[in-house]
Formats: C-alpha cells, sequence, structure tokens
C-alpha cells in the first residue's frame, strides 16, 4: 500500500469487505465534500529509502562541524565525549519506541533508567527531589518560575543579567501569558549585583520578589556567589532558583548545599551531541516541600503484588491530564530518551570520571585563556574565576573573528555582549568553550590563527 | 464475518515470544558499584596538568567528588541491556493506545538522524556554515504547511503541550495587536487535559462546551457561549472519539463572525493526511505531533516536536528565528516583525525534526493519503470486529480511532476496562489508552493506527473478544506473564520513594 503500510490490494479489498463498503474513499465520507482535498498534497512523490539517504546526506554536507570545524563554542551546548557505550545503549529500540510509561507492567525498563535518572540528578544538584526531565534549559528556568509564583503567591521574579539570553527571552515569552513580572538585576565585574536592588540603589520601593533565578556558572562563565544570592532572597522570603552547568558539579559545591530551593539546568553535556540545539534535556531538581508543585513526571519506587521492587509514576494528581485548568505545568511529553542517556553517561563517569572530565575542561579553559589574553589587544570581560568558558574583547568584532576563524577551521566561539548590564546573544565580545575534548595541539594551533586573525 | 487471514499468516504485532528471563527484579546501577571500578575514558590532550586547588579557588571547591557510581562499562552495559528486556516497544509489538498513534517509526529515520552532518553541529554555528540545517528546517516547515493547508511555521515547540501553549500566546499577542484583551477559550468536553492546562498558562479561563448525542460539538450550545470575549476555541479534529466534526464549517464561521480565532490540536492528524487540511476548514493555528503523525519515536516519553503553523496574518507573530530562504537560494535566520519571542532555547528538537522530514520524504504527498487510509480502514475494521461483545457509546464511522467501553460487561461480570488492559498486556498486545475521553464511562480508546498488518488487527481483535468472557476475577489478577505484577501505586504516592538515597534512608528508618 506504502512504505510503511503493510495492505496488499487484497487485504484492502477484504478488510473494506468486512465493513460493507466498495473504496477507501468511502472511508471519508464523513468528510463534507466541499472540504475534501482535490487533487492531494502538492508535495513530491515518495522516495526509496536509499534515494531518502542520498538528499540527507546532501544536506549534512552543507554544513560544517566536527575536525573541519573544531568547536571552541558553549554558550549552553557543549562538545563533550558521547562515548560508544552511551551511544550505543541509548539507541535501543526498547527505549526509542516505547511511549510514556503509563502501564507500568511493561515498562519497567524505562521506569527504573528514569528512576536511577533521578537519583544521580538528586546528587549532583544537591537537592532530594529530581523530575524525570524537562524539554531544555530555558524550560526548566519557565518551569522554576511558575512552581516559586504558585508558592509565594507573587508574580515578581528577579532575573540575573547573567542569564542564558536564551533562557531570559523564553521566560519573557512565557510571562506574557502568565502575567509575571520579570525584572533584571545587572551584573557588576561579571557577577550579579544584587545591591542593584536595595531600594536606595534602585530609587524606588522594590516590589517583593517570588524568586531570584541566577546561574552559576553564568552565561560569561564567571562563579556567582550563591551564598549572597541565598541571603537577598531571605531577605525578601524569595525561592532560590540556580540554574548550573552540572559538569560543574564535578569539582564545584552544588547548589542544593549552597541555599538553592530550586536548580534547573541543561543536561545536554551529559551524553548528548550537539543535536544543532536539540534534544536536549531540561534538568529540574527542587526540596521535599515543593514537590507537589514539581512540573513534569515523577518516578517512585514502589512492590508489585509479590512484593518486588517495581517502579511507577507517582503523585500523578499534579499533572496536567488530571488537574485540567488548574495545572500549574502543561508539561506532559517531556525528553524522556535523553534522560536516559544521561542516565548511561553519569554512570560511565562514574564518581571519579565526573571530577576528571570538569577538571579536564577548567584546565584546557585555564590554557587557552592565558596564551588568548597574551594577544595584544585580547582582553578579558571579567575576570572572575571560570571552569570551562570565558568571554573575551578582541580588537576586531567576535563576528568578524568568528568568520574568520571558520576559514582557518575552527568555531571561535559565539558573539556575545552586555546591554545595562544584563547578557545579550550578540556583540562585540566572544564567548570561548574548551572542553575535555580539546588538545593541546588544537588549542595551539586555534590560539595562533586569533592572533593572525584579529591584527 | 468473514476473516480478512484465510492463510496461517502469523501476526507480526503480538509480542508473545518475548525474552522475559526469570521472575526477579533488577538491582539499581548503585547496587553495581563497586570501589575503584571505572568506565570513563578521555581523550590524550598534552596540557599540563594543573590540580583542582590550582583551578578553582578554595571558596568554590567541593571537598569531596560528588558521588556517583562506580561500575565497569561491561557491568553498566548488561545492566541497561536487562532493563531494556524490561519495557514493551512498538518494535516489539502493537501499540494502539488511542491519541497516541504508536505507529511503527522506520529505521531509515533513525539513520537520516544519526548523520554526523546532522547531529555533530553546534547550534551556534552561523548561518553560512549551516545551509544545510537551514535548508532541511525550511523544507520541512514548508511540507508542513502544505499538509496542513496554512501560511507559515515555527518549528521550536519540543512537544505538543509546549505547541499549545504557543499557539495561545499567539492568539494573544494577534488580539493585544488588535487593541483587544479577550479572556475567554472554548474547549469541548472531550478535550485532553493538556489543552484546559495550557489555556491557564496562556493566560485564558476555559469555557467548556458540551459534546452531543453524536459525540461532536454541540453546534447550539457553542452558538450560546460564544461572544466578544471569546478569544478562540482550541478543537481536535478528528476529536478525542475519533468522529470527524462534521460541522467545522459552520464552527469556524460561528467563532470568526465574533472575532475568535480557530486552534487546530495535530494529535489527530494522522486520520486526515492528504484527506483534508486544518486550513481548509478554517483553523487560523495548528500544532502538530511529529511524534504522532510523522512517526518520530516516542522514546519512552519523548523528545517529541511540536511545530505550530498559521495562517498568513499570524505569520509574523510567530517565535524567532525562522529559516528564511533568499532570492539567492541561500537560507538565513530572521526574526518574525511583531514575534512573540523564543519558546525553546534553540531551534527545537532539530534531530527529531530531521526524522519526521526524512519520513515526508518517503512517504511524498501519494505515501501520506495512504498513511490516513490504512489508519482509517484499521480503527474502522477493529470497531465492527468488536461490536457485540463491547459497548460502541460511538458506533458510527470514526476516524483514525474509535472509542469501545466495559459498561455492560461490568455491570455483569464486573469487568473494568482497566482489567481488560491488564489483560491484554498478558496477550502480548499494549493496552489501549483507558478512562479517556471522560465523557465514556469505562472507557477504551483504540487506536491500531495503519503500520498494523490485518494478521496483527484480527489477533488483537480475538484477544480482545477472548478476554470479554473472561470468568470474574480473572483480570484483577492480570498481569502475570509481565516482568511485574500489577504495581501498588497507593504505596508510591503514600510513601515517595523517587531517589536511591531516599530509598536508603527509609530502609534505614
Amino acid at each position: 500500500m506504502g512504505h510503511f503500510v503493510p495492505h496488499t490490494d487484497r487485504d484492502i479489498e477484504r478488510m473494506l469487505a468486512d465493513i460493507g463498503l466498495s473504496s477507501l474513499d468511502e472511508l471519508f465520507e464523513v468528510v463534507p465534500e466541499a472540504l475534501r482535498l482535490a487533487g492531494g498534497l502538492d508535495l513530491p512523490a515518495g522516495m526509496p529509502e536509499p534515494d531518502v539517504l542520498a538528499e540527507m546526506d546532501r544536506l549534512a554536507a552543507l554544513n560544517r562541524f566536527g575536525s573541519d570545524l573544531i568547536c571552541f563554542a558553549g554558550a549552553g551546548a557543549y562538545d563533550h565525549e558521547v562515548p560508544s557505550a552511551t551511544k550505543r545503549l541509548t539507541f535501543r529500540s526498547e527505549f526509542v519506541t516505547a511511549y510514556t510509561p503509563y502501564q507500568p507492567e511493561v515498562a519497567q525498563g524505562v521506569l527504573q533508567a528514569l528512576f536511577e535518572y533521578q537519583s544521580l540528578i538528586s546528587r549532583i544538584s544537591g537537592l532530594p527531589i529530581a523530575n524525570a526531565s524537562l524539554y531544555d534549559g530555558a524550560s526548566a528556568a519557565v518551569e522554576g518560575v511558575n512552581l516559586a509564583v504558585a508558592a509565594k503567591k507573587r508574580p515578581t521574579v528577579w532575573l540575573s543579567g547573567g542569564l542564558h539570553p536564551h533562557w531570559r527571552a523564553t521566560l519573557a515569552t512565557f510571562a506574557a501569558g502568565t502575567g509575571h513580572r520579570l525584572v533584571d538585576v545587572p551584573l557588576r565585574n561579571g557577577v550579579t549585583d544584587w545591591s542593584a536592588m536595595d531600594p536606595a540603589a534602585a530609587g524606588a520601593p522594590v516590589e517583593a520578589p517570588a524568586a531570584l533565578v541566577v546561574a552559576s556558572p553564568n552565561y560569561l562563565g564567571a562563579y556567582e556567589d550563591l551564598k549572597a544570592a541565598r541571603h537577598v532572597a531571605d531577605a525578601h522570603d524569595a525561592l532560590l532558583i540556580a540554574g548550573f552547568d552540572p559538569v560543574s558539579s564535578g569539582l564545584l559545591a552544588p547548589p542544593g548545599d549552597l541555599g538553592a530551593d530550586v536548580v534547573v539546568g541543561e543536561g545536554q553535556p551529559f551524553g548528548t551531541p550537539l543535536s544543532f540545539g536539540g534534544p536536549y534535556l531540561g534538568l529540574f531538581a527542587c526540596r521535599s516541600e515543593q514537590v507537589r508543585r514539581l512540573p513534569g513526571r515523577l518516578v517512585g519506587r514502589t512492590v508489585d503484588t509479590e512484593g518486588r521492587p517495581a517502579y511507577v509514576t507517582t503523585l500523578r494528581a499534579r499533572e496536567q491530564d488530571i488537574r485540567r485548568e488548574k495545572a500549574s505545568s502543561n508539561v506532559c511529553t517531556n525528553q524522556t530518551l535523553i534522560a536516559v542517556a544521561c542516565m548511561i553517561q553519569l554512570s560511565w563517569l562514574g564518581t571519579a570520571g565526573l571530577r576528571e572530565m570538569a577538571l579536564r575542561c577548567a584546565r584546557g579553559t585555564r590554557y587557552a585563556r592565558e596564551a588568548l589574553t597574551a594577544i595584544p589587544g585580547v582582553e578579558l570581560l571579567t575576570d572572575a574565576p571560570t571552569l570551562r568558558e570565558f568571554a573575551l574583547r578582541t580588537p576586531v568584532p567576535a563576528t568578524v573573528v568568528v568568520e574568520r576563524m571558520a576559514d582557518e577551521g575552527f568555531l571561535a566561539g559565539v558573539p556575545v555582549g552586555l546591554d545595562g548590564g544584563v547578557v545579550t546573544d550578540s556583540g562585540d565580545a566572544l564567548l570561548v568553550a574548551v572542553t575535555e575534548r580539546r588538545t593541546k595541539a588544537e588549542i595551539d594551533n586555534y590560539v595562533s590563527c586569533f592572533e593572525k586573525v584579529v591584527r | 464475518m468473514s476473516s480478512v487471514t484465510p492463510t496461517a499468516a502469523a501476526p507480526g504485532g503480538r509480542a508473545t515470544s518475548a525474552p522475559l528471563l526469570g521472575r526477579d527484579h533488577e538491582p539499581t546501577i548503585f547496587e553495581f558499584s563497586s570501589e575503584g571500578r571505572r568506565s570513563f575514558s578521555f581523550r590524550t590532550t598534552g596540557l599540563p596538568e594543573w590540580t583542582a586547588e590550582e583551578l578553582v579557588p578554595a571558596g568554590y571547591l567541593r571537598p569531596e567528588p560528588v558521588a556517583l557510581t562506580e561500575v565497569s562499562e561491561r557491568d553498566l552495559v548488561a545492566h541497561v541491556t536487562r532493563l531494556t528486556h524490561r519495557q514493551y516497544s512498538v518494535d516489539l509489538g502493537a501499540y494502539p493506545l488511542g491519541s497516541c498513534t504508536m505507529k511503527y517509526n522506520p529505521k531509515l529515520c533513525d539513520d537520516a538522524a544519526s548523520l554526523p552532518g546532522l547531529a555533530a553541529v553546534h547550534p551556534a554555528t552561523p548561518a553560512a556554515l549551516a545551509q544545510g540545517w537551514l535548508e532541511l528546517l525550511w523544507s520541512l516547515g514548508d511540507s508542513l504547511c502544505e499538509v496542513t493547508g496554512m501560511h507559515a511555521c515555527t518549528l521550536q515547540p519540543p512537544a505538543g503541550a509546549a505547541g499549545e501553549l504557543t499557539g495561545l500566546l499567539l492568539m494573544r499577542a494577534w488580539h493585544e495587536s488588535r487593541g483587544e484583551r479577550r479572556t475567554k477559550i472554548i474547549i469541548p468536553d472531550s478535550a485532553h487535559g493538556t489543552n484546559p492546562a495550557s489555556v491557564t498558562l496562556g493566560g485564558y479561563q476555559t469555557v467548556t462546551v458540551p459534546s452531543d448525542e453524536r459525540g461532536l460539538v454541540d453546534l447550539e450550545a457553542l452558538r450560546a457561549r460564544l461572544d466578544s470575549d471569546v478569544a478562540g476555541i482550541m478543537l481536535t479534529n478528528p476529536n478525542t472519539l475519533g468522529l470527524f466534526e462534521e460541522d467545522i464549517a459552520a464552527i469556524a464561521e460561528a467563532v470568526h463572525e465574533v472575532g475568535g480565532l480557530l486552534y487546530y490540536d495535530g494529535a489527530n492528524l494522522n486520520a486526515i493526511l492528504g484527506v483534508t487540511r486544518p486550513g481548509d476548514m478554517g483553523f487560523d493555528i495548528v500544532h502538530m505531533n511529529l511524534h504522532k503523525t510523522f512517526a518520530v519515536p516516542h522514546g519512552g516519553g519523548g523528545p517529541g516536536a511540536g511545530p505550530v503553523a498559521v495562517s498568513e496574518r499570524l505569520a509574523e507573530f510567530l517565535p524567532g528565528p525562522v529559516p528564511a530562504r533568499g532570492d539567492d537560494g541561500t537560507f538565513a535566520w530572521r526574526t518574525p516583525s511583531r514575534s512573540i519571542g523564543r519558546v525553546h532555547t534553540w531551534y527545537g528538537n532539530a534531530l527529531a525534526l530531521a526524522r519526521a522530514y526524512s519520513y515526508i520524504l518517503a512517504n511524498g504527498g501519494d505515501g501520506l493519503r495512504r498513511v490516513a487510509e490504512g489508519a482509517v480502514l484499521n480503527a474502522n475494521w477493529l470497531r465492527h470486529r468488536l461490536r457485540g461483545t463491547y459497548d460502541l457509546p460511538y458506533d458510527r464511522p470514526n476516524m483514525h480511532e474509535f472509542v469501545a467501553s466495559t459498561t455492560t460487561l461490568k455491570k455483569d461480570r464486573g469487568m473494568r476496562a482497566l482489567d481488560v488492559g491488564k489483560r491484554l498486556l498478558e496477550k502480548g498486545f499494549h493496552a489501549p489508552t483507558v478512562y479517556f475521553p471522560l465523557i465514556v464511562d469505562e472507557a477504551l480508546m483504540i487506536e491500531p493506527t495503519e503500520t498494523e498488518s490485518p494478521e496483527t488487527l484480527g489477533a488483537l481483535a480475538d484477544a480482545l473478544i477472548a478476554i470479554a468472557g473472561d470468568e470474574p476475577g480473572e483480570g484483577a489478577a492480570a498481569p502475570r506473564t509481565t516482568p511485574v505484577g500489577r504495581v501498588d501505586e497507593a504505596l508510591a504516592a503514600r510513601v515517595l520513594l523517587p531517589t536511591w538515597d531516599a530509598v536508603a534512608a527509609h530502609d534505614a528508618s
């Protein structure tokens, strides 16, 4: 009948006869004639599989990547190792082609993998509850804000100027529906300047926020002082939502230990290729007292009729399909397969591997940073401490650097700017990331090309 | 009724030979941990080996590494592989979950999305160096507009629910651009629960319109609810009963009359591919679930993709950036002039979008029509087979799915929809959607999809008919052949154990 429709003409004839019809068109008689599409869809005819792959190959060949464009770009998407074990296991079709685990008796594989994922994210975030994933870092931030506003019943939220500009943009988009008031808190010397929110400094009474949202490391790669942010949050009885780079938890104290009530992040660094931006993985963890407001799915361990350990999605009454218009989140489909990849990757890394990964990022970053800032006219945007990313002022605009470096075989970084202390996704500065995959030879070559192109 | 399987062909979609090894539970990854075991391996870099203390200021450095696991790669692979043996999937057998469109996911699309030239590209790569990706996304958007009869499209929403909310924010922006602040969205009582949740997050109030005895939107009740405060209506067509809203043209006219917009929930788009189009029905905004209609695998609950297509008057409100084709045939990013803003960190679930594009190329316009024909044929045939065994509260020509009920069986023998679902698991099939839509008592919502053969459908029908003859009590004991028996959901909610640490603390107390 078609590529993936198994019916033969004889099958169709028999089935139609069984239901008292004589043609396939009769199946659609319930569609008013005026609405029926005459002449079919204006799309090319179906293609044999090898032709489809050839076309996809043609498109793929128009992109530059890998050893042809060695990656020093980050901005929330990092070129980390994805080992064969993670790739092969994540492609197991039992994971790939399963539905949401609504029948737990035949979904223990996905459910247990998610339980293990939640357990690992809880540990790296430093909070007791982690959900089964959200879409990406931006959606995790949006859901964190929704949780905080519902918990505190106040519509104002303070956003650090160091948040990923695309997270900030996404928060603003959804705030149009919820009516949340988002207030920017500027950066000073590369980190959030909470003192700008003192009523005296602000020059007006400050509306008490439901939450503070701050990322550490922030978009410029700088560590924020989360304990100081906690004090500010306490002064306003607000929740502290910390965006984190999960790789940094290999070396840094987890945000939950430093006082965050909600931890959100982008999980792409653990087992997901760059993928042109998706599918990625929204990490979300919170304190126990917020569990009834947790967005998305949560897997819990229980027992079956024979008393054996078993897993099931739990606290379902929180979810949109049951709460309907009373829900504070509409998330249903999440990123389960990417969460499974993350669980496999974190297990492959293990205790020593996660630390080693973070350490190697920090080594390459320091080496590259020192070499680049030795180039005349190249300066750090901020000298705050950093793990694997930093922003540079360059003698020529960042877009020109990126363009010229591409000719040398490098993706030099991502243009970044500061507007009133708030980071933007365009500007004259350059955000450079160095992962554990970058060798000394690659960095040396990058630096010498950099020196050439900024002249 | 004659059988469609006169030959002895075995049903390919019946998973009765699945390897279920033993009756033990699978330990967690934490229980395989043994101090000093390692799997990881990194590149040789030649970089100076500075210590953590030399790299991180003392105030920030964590005193101990975060405790994960310490397992060998061999044990990790064995553990995860055993988990896969405890998991049902489309690749294993039929999955007739109503409203979920669990069709076969062609392997071709896996390979297309794995091409390094797609999977290894950084999202901040300048457009000039990522022309293949921009062309792919532009072409996919163009194809989706043709399929839905719309004008322009955003590919950013990463799931259906995200598409819904995006659509509602588009409605809001449209009305506000005309100086109007409307407050209400109408949805039918048969709608998915996601619809009202999205309405709330879009800043609107839900007004429910009842279904009539046909199972369709009650047109008079709808008219009574329409006024200048209605921002729009959200409809699934065919609806969640699998029925085509025959009055859609009149509905569209009435909603447009009061200045409202029509939102098409694409959950059931599979039924009408190449047959009719939301745009031709009068819809202004359409979201599609590429993980349903366009064979993107569901991944155990995502990632999906929920692109939103709109009519011409809404195009400039779409989230940006969107790929645009220049006169010279090159592609660039463009942000629509009145864009509502981003709804994703980057461009959406790009690799899922690549899968969907390869599926569309393989099928072509003609093949997509055959998808709808197969889906509707299978669902109608199965409904006919079940007549007389199960209640069919809306026994009229359906589209890609239909709703049966165990109301009579429950009254006579105590058989509930849930029991039927659990018994079906024992017979090598996934259960249908149960207890939805809410307007049907003891609902079994069945969507066989076009990719199941007549032999599989026949076996599924035989299994459902056999289950209806069960001795009382048999359903409550099911399932007995699955990796675990019925799961104590009440205990899971009462004693919340969402992590291994919580389990350890609970066991210690």
